[in-house]
This record gives structure tokens, C-alpha cells and sequence, in this order.
């Protein structure tokens, strides 16, 4: 192999990764990426092309249409980085071949970094940090953006690095077996947190009482007969014992969502989540259910259903 | 609110409409926008609150192709600005959630307006790529990078604008039912966002996992954190026993395939 007149250093490799932060900025409806893309081998290209035409050329292949998720363009960044520099350096590579490149790995590699970044990774960070947030603690926002940015840059940083080294052969890499077993390992995982956020974070409360018994004397405390002094407090905790001991009340009321908890807790949100799921199968916006569920809200708070 | 909170409010926002494109640092997540606008106007923790209350309803909302989500960044930097502007009382965060929903469909507008625009752009970008203009192309992709922060910047001054006394009003003047309504609505609308999330990765293999995290979530002493280690743990261990039984046949099987056989036959 012929000694290589130009290389990309460490350095323009990272100001490209930098760059590619801003894939999206330009995002439109003609060619999607595709701005974003050339922006981001700007520090290859000026280094690799000298002339006027060269940069030119360079520039028009990649305006061509790119679309993928952003973060997975990072190995398709660093394939074009290794094919641009052959280039350069007199291995003829055609327009075509350069576009066949990215086409050809952009539509499978956005099947991967959609569900994996999208509906995995970020719903179960994005929740943890939430659940903290949701009780007044400031490290849940912290926690998810470190977090979060950590993973991202280092996942940017190390597959274009991985792209750039491998070259075309990249695709026979992405094809083997790691890549479908990470995103298998990654649905389990979130299906696994779902389970839990539905759980815990997704409240209906059902208020119609579906019993009241008047309770035997004896089981509950009678208010009534307290000692009129502070000693009436010590009694009432004792009588009542963290809830183990004596109601607080005479009628033992029962209402439709202690029913609902005793068969499984969380019974009334699994179910709300499987008729949303069912809906936006059935096409229906998600926008639509979301008002539609305000809409149910003020009316089950009106008629007194819902609480 | 002083000048210099209102200044670096339309900092954050131009921030979250740019992070609403780019989706990389996720300035545009409600968690991150609620918090950094409750910072710079000093209502930090109630605002805290709300972005995880209004993350909870984001989190399936996703760029997916050239679809767009509603847009998680004019919903949590319009209704952090109002719940700040009523005084972030704890009793008007139902309210500026439920208001950040129909903001989400306007958000998802303006983005498209914006995505259009950048089409104009990307033509001037081909007549500068054909002089092999490096510089123009870097201006003309940062102008379209601004104009996607200005997107929700320039709401944010709008909302800005408006008297607080105005806001506090409105939402006082609100009945107690509408209210407590809202708040119970917001409840159950995170469903709608768990629901597009199991929609795009559920399958048969993935639907026990999901049983055991609903069951075990019931055990209130299990942080989320320890959840997800057990979670993190089932799904290595899942993975580690089927590409043992892959390779089963050949390996492992020394004895008869009964450990307590074994033990008995020792005997």
C-alpha cells in the first residue's frame, strides 16, 4: 500500500465528531441531513482538498440526501472520513461509491439507534431522573444530563473512531451478532423499567365507596371518651398502633380502588397504558388521547369518579 | 422578575428550540428546561418538580424519520415560564401541565415552518459548495441552528411579556374542579407516553421482563435505582444462559444433567 501523503489527525477527527453535534441544525424537508453532514467534514475536507475544485466536488457529495439517527451517523462520519482521505491521497473513490456508502448503512443503522437511544435508554435515564425530580431532588435533572452526555459522547467519539479505522468493511462488523444482541438486551431492560414506571408513576385514583360497615365497639377509638388532657394523645397512638390496632374511624369504608389494589396494585394504570397502546395501534394521535385523557380527568373529578 | 433572570430565560430557551432539533445535549427535555429556567428565576425546586412531572409525560416523544413528536421544548419552557409567573405555588403545577400539552402541538408547527425555511437554506449551501466555499457553508448551517433556537426564544419573550399579575389571575380565577381535574388528567397521560414506548420495542420475547418490573414495582422499598440494577441483572443473565444453550450440546453436561441425581448417586 502506497505511503499516505496526507492523514487525518486525532485532532481533526474530533473537531468532525464536535461538528457532527450539529447534524440536525439544518434539517429540512428536501434532503434532510444533509447540511448538518457537510458541516461536519468541513475541518476534513479543507484539510484533504487544496483547490477550489476539489473542495467543490468534495462539498456536493456529501449535500446529497442523509438522514439517519443522529448519534449513529458517527460510524457513517468516520467511513466517509477514511474513503475521503484514500481519496485524497490518489485512490480514486467515485461520487457514487462514496454515496452508496452512506445510503447503505444509514437506513439499517437508524433501525438500531432508534430504539436503543429513543424508547430505551433515554425513557429509563430520563425516569430515573424524573422520579427524583418529581420529590423536589435536584440530582434528578443533574443526574440524567451527566449521565446522559457522558453515554452520548463517548458513544459518538469511539464508533466514528471505530468507522474511520474499519473503513467499508464496517458492514460486515455491524451485521454480526454484538450489534442485534445489544439491542435485544436493550428492549428487555426498558420493558423491565416500564414496568415499574407504569407501576408507580402513572396514578388513577377510583373514590366511589363500594362499602361502608359500621364498625363492632371496641374496634375503632371513640373519641369521645379521651381523657380531656394531653395523656389523650399517648392513648390515641397507642390504641391506634401505626395503623395495626384500632380504626380511627366507626365505619370501615372500602372504596373502589382499595378493590382494585388488593387483586394487583396498579391494576387501573396497566389497564389505562394497554387501551393507549391499543389506540395508537389503531392510529389514533397520540396528541387526540392526551387531551381525551385531560377531558376524562375534569369529568371524573366533576361526577366524582376519579380523585 | 428582574431583567437579568428574563435575559438568561431567553438564554435557556434559545438553548431548548435548538437542543428540539439537534437532540443531543437535551437542553429540550423537560427535566433539563424546568430546571435551568426555575435556576435563573430562583424558583430552582418547584421547578424541578414540574420538569419531572412534565418528563414523565415526554418521555416516548421522539424524532423518528422526518416525523416529528410534539415538541417537549416550547411545552416545558412555556409552562415553567407561567408556573413561575404565578408564583410557582404547588397548587398551579397541574395547571402548567396541562397547559404544555396543546404548547406541544404548537411547538411541532413552528418546528416544521422551520424545517422548510432551512430547505431555502440548503439551496444557498449547493451554490456555495459549488465555489467551494467552506466558510459560507459553516454561517449558513449556524444561521439554521439559530433560527431553530429563535423558534422558541421568541415565544418565551412573548410569555415574558405579559404581566405576572395577569397569569396569577387567570389561573386563579380557575375553579377548584377544572383545577383538581387537570391534575388527575396529568396523571394518567404518562400512559400515553409509556404506551408509544412499548409499542416500538415490545415483542414476544421482552413482554416477562416487563411482568416482573410491574410486580416487583409494587415492593415500595425498592428504589428505582435498585430496580433497574435487578432489571440490568435479569437481562445479562437472559442473554448469558441463551448463548450457553446455544453452545449446550458440547458443553457443560458432564454428569447426567441432574445436579440432585448426581448428589444421590454419590451417596
Amino acid at each position: 500500500m502506497a505511503e499516505k501523503k496526507i492523514t487525518l489527525t486525532k485532532r481533526d477527527r474530533w473537531s468532525v465528531c464536535w461538528r457532527s453535534t450539529f447534524l440536525q441544525g439544518s434539517w429540512n424537508y428536501e434532503r434532510m441531513q444533509n447540511g448538518g453532514y457537510a458541516f461536519a467534514l468541513i475541518p476534513a475536507i479543507k484539510k484533504l482538498y487544496k483547490t477550489k475544485e476539489d473542495r467543490a466536488a468534495a462539498l456536493k457529495r456529501h449535500l446529497e440526501f442523509f438522514n439517519t439517527h443522529p448519534y449513529i451517523a458517527s460510524p457513517i462520519l468516520g467511513v466517509s472520513l477514511a474513503l475521503e482521505e484514500d481519496n485524497a491521497n490518489g485512490t480514486p473513490i467515485d461520487a457514487a461509491t462514496m454515496s452508496g456508502v452512506k445510503v447503505g448503512m444509514m437506513g439499517p443503522l437508524a433501525g438500531v439507534g432508534d430504539p436503543v437511544f429513543w424508547f430505551t435508554a433515554r425513557p429509563i435515564i430520563a425516569g430515573l431522573g424524573a422520579s427524583l425530580a418529581i420529590s423536589g431532588n435536584i440530582l434528578g435533572p443533574i443526574l440524567f444530563f451527566v449521565l446522559w452526555n457522558i453515554l452520548r459522547i463517548a458513544f459518538m467519539w469511539y464508533t466514528q473512531e471505530f468507522g474511520y479505522r474499519t473503513g467499508t468493511k464496517i458492514t460486515d462488523d455491524v451485521s454480526g451478532g454484538l450489534l442485534q444482541k445489544v439491542t435485544r438486551g436493550a428492549a428487555m431492560m426498558g420493558m423491565f423499567v416500564l414496568g415499574t414506571l407504569i407501576e408507580r408513576w402513572v396514578t388513577i385514583k377510583f373514590t366511589p365507596e363500594v362499602s361502608r360497615i359500621k364498625q363492632s365497639s371496641g374496634a375503632y377509638i371513640d373519641w369521645d371518651k379521651l381523657p380531656n388532657n394531653p395523656t389523650a394523645i399517648k392513648t390515641v397512638l397507642e390504641q391506634w398502633n401505626m395503623g395495626k390496632g384500632m380504626s380511627l374511624t366507626e365505619y370501615k369504608v372500602t372504596t373502589l380502588q382499595d378493590n382494585l389494589d388488593s387483586l394487583i396494585p396498579g391494576l387501573a394504570a396497566l389497564l389505562l397504558t394497554l387501551l393507549c397502546m391499543w389506540l395508537l395501534k389503531k392510529k389514533v394521535s397520540p396528541i387526540v388521547i392526551i387531551l381525551g385523557l385531560f377531558v376524562v380527568g375534569i369529568i371524573g373529578r366533576v361526577i366524582g369518579l376519579l380523585g | 422578575m428582574s431583567a437579568i433572570s428574563m435575559i438568561l430565560v431567553v438564554i435557556v430557551a434559545f438553548l431548548a428550540g435548538m437542543e428540539g432539533i439537534l437532540d443531543e445535549f437535551q437542553f429540550h427535555q423537560p427535566l433539563v428546561a424546568c430546571t435551568l429556567i426555575g435556576l435563573v428565576t430562583g424558583h430552582l425546586i418547584p421547578c424541578v418538580i414540574l420538569g419531572g412531572s412534565l418528563q414523565m409525560i415526554a418521555l416516548g416523544w421522539a424524532n423518528i424519520g422526518a416525523a416529528v413528536a410534539p415538541d417537549a421544548a416550547l411545552a416545558s419552557v412555556a409552562s415553567a415560564i407561567i408556573f413561575v409567573q404565578s408564583g410557582a405555588a404547588t397548587k398551579s403545577m397541574g395547571t402548567a401541565t396541562a397547559i404544555a400539552i396543546p404548547l406541544a402541538v404548537a411547538g411541532l408547527f413552528l418546528t416544521m415552518i422551520v424545517r422548510t425555511i432551512s430547505v431555502a437554506i440548503i439551496h444557498i449551501m449547493d451554490k456555495e459548495a459549488a465555489k467551494g466555499n467552506l466558510r459560507a457553508i459553516d454561517m449558513w448551517q449556524i444561521v439554521a441552528i439559530c433560527l431553530q433556537g429563535l423558534r422558541i426564544a421568541l415565544p418565551a419573550v412573548a410569555l415574558l411579556i405579559i404581566p405576572a399579575d395577569q397569569v396569577r389571575a387567570a389561573l386563579s380565577a380557575m375553579p377548584a374542579w377544572l383545577n383538581e381535574g387537570m391534575t388527575i388528567g396529568g396523571g394518567m397521560v404518562v400512559a400515553v407516553g409509556y404506551a408509544m414506548v412499548i409499542n416500538m420495542i415490545a415483542n414476544r420475547e421482552v413482554w416477562p421482563f416487563f411482568a416482573i418490573g410491574f410486580v416487583l414495582a409494587a415492593v415500595t422499598q425498592l428504589t428505582l435505582i435498585a430496580i433497574g440494577a435487578l432489571g440490568l441483572a435479569f437481562t445479562l443473565i437472559y442473554l448469558d444462559l441463551e448463548s450457553k444453550a446455544g453452545n449446550g450440546g458440547n458443553g457443560g453436561n458432564g454428569g447426567s444433567g441432574d445436579p440432585l441425581g448426581d448428589i444421590l448417586n454419590d451417596y
